[in-house]
């Protein structure tokens, strides 16, 4: 192949069944949404892993820092009042 | 010919057509443009061979004489596979290899839907199997030709070659014969001429959108129903019958 093909970058969500949470699957490459749609689909859920994809291009996911780490994550370190772990779990409940 | 015989023929023709498409899209493993196209033709080749599979094994089952998939698939020979001839062309390019999934893959949908109430269960379940992938690969290679033909100068030029080149083994995915005939009567086959129908309009709806050109000749390419074959067939067996030719009866 003479030419590269620099198609841009999307992030694959998958839906495992409905009404779960949508977890990231991984990176694919496509021009355009149809086509994200497409290689999401023929990348990530070809054992039927899913029931709806989300595809995100890349560019508009805003992520921190990992060097700021610190500030962003350990003030809630010594804040157990802030977990929900003293509650009695009402029986039966079971996607808590 | 009894309705046991034709319904033989039938399945073959159809598991034949997934058969060679399903070679054909395998050869693309690893030449895809991209990786993500790579999974994408793969995968589709995985689809056909699960409907060769069952088509074949249900051919095998109507013969009667404890034929398997695996029999019919890899010791018949060129002249015994009833194969449309658009299925056995080799690729010339990428534009090529959608424009003829298109094609075929929209016939195929509409073959499918209308199968769906076939009278025979065995092709009324494959057909509700086969229609649902069937309407991925048609939506997939759609798409794909409508980017290339209203793309860059090259690619609509590649992909108006692969429509002229093609064009002219279309009408033999519509022709029937006496065998299919009594089949449809009893709402065993599809009614192909309204599938046509629907097809020729899809296919005119896409080639508009795609700025693409459908040629006006009037000549087809016919053949594979009687087993008469391009020369790609021979060297597509050639090498997808090795194992079972070499070592027969091979197990691993």
């Amino acid at each position: 192949m003479s030419t590269e093909i620099d198609f841009p970058r999307w992030e694959v969500f998958t839906q495992i069944k409905p009404g779960a949470n949508y977890i990231h699957a991984g990176t694919i490459h496509a021009s355009d949404k149809k086509m994200a749609l497409q290689n999401a689909r023929d990348t990530y859920t070809r054992r039927g892993e899913g029931t709806s994809i989300w595809v995100v291009p890349s560019e508009s996911i805003v992520a921190s820092n990992p060097d700021d780490h610190e500030m962003l994550f350990d003030p809630s370190n010594d804040k157990i009042y802030r977990l929900p772990t003293f509650y009695v779990m009402p029986e039966g409940a079971k996607a808590i | 010919m009894t309705e046991q015989q034709a319904l033989y023929n039938y399945c073959i023709h159809l598991g034949d057509n997934a058969l060679i498409q399903s070679y054909r899209l395998s050869e693309w493993c690893s030449n895809a443009p991209i990786l993500e196209e790579d999974l994408a033709l793969t995968n589709m080749a995985l689809d056909m061979t699960g409907r060769a599979q069952l088509l074949l094994q249900y051919a095998g089952t109507l013969a009667g004489k404890g034929l398997t998939s695996d029999d019919l698939a890899y010791r018949r020979n060129e002249p015994e596979y009833r194969n449309d001839l658009i299925t056995e062309l080799p690729d010339a390019d990428f534009a090529f290899a959608m424009v003829k999934q298109m094609f075929v893959s929209t016939f195929e949908y509409f073959l499918y839907s209308a199968l769906k109430a076939s009278t025979d269960s065995n092709i009324a379940s494959i057909a509700a199997k086969s229609v649902k992938e069937a309407q991925y690969h048609m939506a997939h290679t759609t798409d794909w030709v409508v980017r290339l033909g209203d793309g860059t100068d090259e690619s609509n030029r590649r992909a108006q070659e692969a429509v002229d080149a093609l064009w002219p083994y279309t009408a033999e995915l519509f022709e029937t014969d006496d065998t299919e005939a009594m089949l449809t009567a009893k709402g065993i086959a599809a009614e192909l001429p309204l599938i046509h129908t629907r097809w020729q309009n899809y296919i005119t709806g896409t080639m508009l959108a795609a700025r693409l050109e459908l040629p006006a000749n009037a000549y087809h390419h016919t053949g594979g129903r009687k087993g008469i074959h391009t020369e790609y067939l021979g060297h597509i067996l050639t090498e997808m019958q090795y194992l079972q030719r070499a070592y027969p009866d091979a197990t691993w």
